[in-house]
Order: structure tokens, then sequence, then C-alpha cells
């Protein structure tokens, strides 16, 4: 706190303060903290025919079927994830410098944002079915004898995830490679550093803080999948993730304990990862990427 | 010069680009086209393309899936979720950018967590709330629950964009004599229009497109058109695939033309997130 902000009041509070700030952190409360932890009371309230505070949740975790979303969620999220940030990275990282057809390509990737989940999953039934085109694309070209089985399965969850969520991905990465000093590889290259040298050590270690932000926001909408999972998945079996089994508990066995146990067993296991991800990124390069003087 | 030339039309990696934009195309396009074909096929079985072609899939959504009111309902909600976040965020956010205060640590990491925590986590609570308070199913509910993400997202995204309007225009405003609410109407806000309008598109695409939370509160009059298309795609089979692939073409009609309309005033790779310069 700074001795400017200290002279209004010890805090820096006052009445003008609280009339800009309160109203939005009243909302913010009753909205968000307070079903929160009425969620996590809800949870360590036992359900009929359990006993103890955390039966519920020893009841999640005791259930093979139920522990199995966990994994189900995981296998999704993480490959999606690192899938993303395959193709993106190169991709942001070329579009960094000038190229033909900057705003279309952008715009390429922008429009798929409009679709929706449930277009992108009705038209994966019928692109990726097996008398889609794609399949009879592929049959006809000779690649393949029978068409490959890519809807209601593990494969098709991830397809449509990635088309969902690369675009979000993408933009970010464009962002931060975009705002890297070019300066900083011209010097790279003038002191004798060849392409892979200037991005192992100057542009990747600029773009890793974006990265790191892109690799949590993917993380966090593919944790939380849940409309695909069911849509273009197997939610009985493979992709039985773990935001559907907390809808199944509270709302369809309307055990309100277990689903919000569940769903508080979700917000721990993905802040954990986020927490991890941004930690890693804290103790990355942090100074500015834009050069030295300017 | 051949360094310069290389660096803006191509070589072997601008292809590399053109091949992976291509391929994207393909896939995405296929998967648009086949709903959009499927949604004016009278049928389309195992062929290249459908059987025959109709619009009647079209006045079949309007009329069976009550698709007038589910317009209404989505645009109720997202205005009013629009409208409330941005009265309520705006000044929060001009709070958090100019001011210096204990606590504001905190108050920053309470408004990332709901963008942050999965909407199921707090949604399933949230909605049994609501059925106590006895809103869950009305509009009012459907409003409330929305609220819940997008007032942080307002804020988060006018904050870096009020810090960087000079202050000095304010206290010039104020050493003349302007009242605080007119240096508000009058200074600040004219300025910070281009901000207002972006933050506030993007929560009206965001809202329009917020699955999990109206899933879950909304009733079967109040629901908006991302859920009606979820309930129809999940019972699918006891109506024609084609009515649903003709009422998410319509969402996606009306998702893209706020999405343009957003493109006009913000620059996409701001979309996502501000990215200091």
């Amino acid at each position: 706190m700074t001795g400017a902000a200290r002279s209004k009041s010890r805090w820096g509070i006052d009445g003008r303060l609280v009339l800009l700030l309160g109203p939005a952190l009243v909302l913010v409360a009753a909205l968000f903290v307070y079903p929160f932890l009425y969620g996590v009371g809800v949870s360590l309230t036992p359900a009929q025919g359990r006993e103890g505070i955390f039966s519920s949740y020893a009841a999640f975790f005791g259930d093979a079927r139920e522990r199995a979303s966990i994994w189900n969620t995981l296998r999704i999220a993480i490959p999606v994830t690192l899938a993303n940030l395959l193709v993106a990275v190169p991709l942001a990282y070329r579009m960094r410098r000038p190229l033909k057809g900057q705003r279309p390509i952008s715009a390429v990737f922008v429009v798929p944002m409009t679709l929706g989940v449930v277009l992108v999953a009705q038209g994966m039934l019928t692109f990726f079915g097996p008398a889609g085109w794609f399949n009879k694309t592929l049959m006809a070209v000779g690649l393949v004898e029978e068409p490959l089985r890519l809807v209601h399965n593990y494969v098709g969850v991830l397809i449509s995830l990635f088309i969902a969520e690369f675009p979000v991905v993408f933009l970010l990465l464009l962002g931060y490679a975009s705002g890297i000093d070019p300066n900083l590889e011209r010097a790279g290259r003038m002191l004798g550093a060849g392409a892979w040298q200037r991005f192992r050590r100057i542009t990747l270690p600029l773009m890793m803080p974006g990265i790191a932000i892109a690799a949590a926001l993917s993380f966090v909408a593919t944790f939380a999948v849940f409309p695909s999972a069911v849509l273009v998945g197997e939610p009985a079996g493979s992709t039985r993730v773990i935001a559907l089994a907390a809808w199944q508990a509270a709302y369809e066995r309307f055990d309100y304990s277990m689903g919000s146990a569940i769903a508080i067993t979700m917000a721990a296991i993905e802040l954990a990862v986020v927490a991890a991800i941004l930690f890693g990124r804290s103790r990355l390069y942090r100074g500015p990427s834009t050069g030295g003087k300017g | 010069m051949g360094e310069r030339r290389r660096s803006i039309s191509g070589g072997f990696s601008a292809w590399l680009i053109y091949a992976t934009v291509a391929l994207f195309v393909v896939l995405v396009g296929g998967v648009f086209l086949s709903v959009f074909l499927n949604s004016f096929a009278s049928s389309w079985f195992g062929g290249w393309l459908p059987d025959g072609f109709t619009g009647k899939w079209y006045v079949f959504a309007v009329d069976e899936f009550g698709l007038g009111n589910v317009l209404l309902v989505t645009l109720i909600v997202a205005l009013s979720v629009t409208g409330i976040s941005l009265v309520v965020g705006v000044p929060a956010a001009y709070a958090l950018a100019r001011r210096d205060f204990r606590g504001k640590g905190l108050v920053l990491g309470l408004l990332v967590l709901p963008l942050l925590v999965p909407p199921i986590t707090y949604g399933i609570p949230l909605a049994t709330m609501l059925y106590e308070y006895q809103l869950a199913g009305t509009i009012f509910g459907v409003i409330l629950a929305n609220l819940a993400p997008a007032l942080p997202f307002v804020v988060l995204i006018m904050t870096p964009f009020i810090e960087q309007i000079d202050p000095n225009l304010e206290r010039a405003a104020r050493m003349m004599g302007a009242p605080t609410l007119k240096v508000f109407t009058r200074v600040l806000l004219p300025l910070a229009v281009p901000g207002i309008l972006a933050a506030g598109l993007l929560v009206l695409v965001r809202t329009v497109a917020m699955f999990e939370l109206t899933f879950l509160t909304a009733g079967a009059n109040t629901q908006t058109l991302v859920v009606a298309l979820y309930y129809a795609a999940f019972s699918a089979g006891i109506r024609p695939g084609q009515s649903i692939d003709a009422m998410a073409v319509i969402y996606m009609a009306t998702t893209l033309i706020l999405l343009i309309a957003a493109l006009r005033f913000v620059n996409p790779v701001n979309m996502v997130m501000r990215v200091k310069e």
C-alpha cells in the first residue's frame, strides 16, 4: 500500500469505493460464493442411508464406476489441450510475421466459435458418421475398407472439443506472439543463431506465459465438458465425464449430497491443475517481451 | 530485399499454414455443410447429397419447438444479463483501475474464480438455492444464474481498458469544477464507449452460448435457444433429425450475427483476453 492510498484511510477504502465496488461484490457473493459454500455444506450433509460428514465423498470414491468419471474426463481434457497447443503454437509463431491472407485466416478460426456445441455435434454425426462424407471420401480414395467409427465414442468427443476450443487457444497465442518485438529475433540472427535456435531460445520462452494461460483456459473448458460427451460420445461408458456424473447424481437420483460432493471434487481437481500450470508459469521468464529501450 | 519478400509472401512455413487452414476448413466446413444441407433435405439416406430439398423443417421447427418463445426468452435473458452486468460491472472496473486499497488482490481473485471454476460445480447448488426461493424455472432465475460468470467477465475486460484512459483528463475536468457524476458521464463514459460496446457484445455472445447454467435453472417455458437445442438433440429419434438441424442453423445464424457485430468493435485477438501491448 502506497503512502498516497493510505492518506485516504488506513486501508484505502472510503465511501465512494464501496459505492463503486459494492454492488458487484454483493452479486458475486450471492450468486457464486454463497452457492459454492452452500454446495460444500450440502456435500458434507450425509444423504439417507449414509453416515459421517465425508460419506458422500467416500461413496463417490468408493464406487469404481463413479470414480472412473475422473479418469474419463482427464483422458479427454489433457489430450485435447495438448493437441490444441501443438497445432496452435507453430501457427501463431509463423503468423506473428506478416502473411498473405492474415485476416481471412483469423476469420476461419473465429467463425467456429459461433457454431455451438449442438450444431457441431449434429454435424459430426452426419459428416463423420459411417455414411458421412468423411468416411465416403476415405473409402472412395481407398484408404479404408470399412467406415471408421468416429462418433458415439471417445474419438468423437476429442474431435468436437478440438473444433470448439482450438479457435480460443489460437487467438490467445496469436495475441502473445504478435506482442513479441521482432528486433529480439533480428538481434539473435545477427549474433549467428539459426532459425531453430531463435525459436527455441528467444521466441518460445517469451511465448511461454501465453502458452501457460492458453493451456489453463483450454483445460478449464474441456474439463467441464458435458453436452458433447452426451451427444457425440458414449455417455454410458468411456465418456461418462465427471460433470455428467454430478448431474446424474443430483437430477436423476436426486442425491444432492452426492451431486454436490462430485461437483466440489471436480472444482478441486480442476483448480489444482490450473494452479500447477500457473505455478509453472510463475517460474518462467517474466520480463518484458517488447525489447530493450523503445 | 529477398529476405523481406520471403517474409511477406511465403516460404515453406507459409504453405504449411495454408495447408493447416485448408484442412480445418474442409473438416469444420464439412461438419457445418452436413447440418446445413440436411436442414433442407426431404430425406438423406446414404447418398453423397440429400434425395430432395424442402424448406418445411424450418416451419416444423418454429411450430414444434415453440421457436418464437425460445427466441424471445433468449433475447430477454441475453439483453438483461448484458445490461445488468455492464451497469454493475463498469463502476467496479473503474474502482479497480483507479484505486489502490487493501484486499484488492482478494477482490480480483474473487472475480477470476467464477470464470475458472466449471459452471456446473456452482450451478447445481445455485439451482437448488433458486428452487428454495422459488426462482428456478423463472426467467428471473435464469438471468441471475447467468450473471454469475457474466459480471466478473465484464469487470475483468473493462479494468485494463479503463486503466489505459489518461487519468489527467478526469483530473482536468474536476479542476474545472465538474462534479463527480458529470466527470463520469461527460468524460469517462464517452472515452470508455468502445470498451463498453466490446464487453457488452462479448457478454451477449457468451450468454447466448452459455449451456450449463441455463440448463440447470431453466423451466419448460424459460429455455434459451442453446438449451432447447440440446433437449431436441438429446431426444433425437422422437423428432426428425432435419428439424433439429434447422434449429441448429438458426442458432448459428443468431450467434454469427452477434459475432460479426462484435468483430466490428474488437480485434479477434482481444476476443479471448486483452493482451497488454
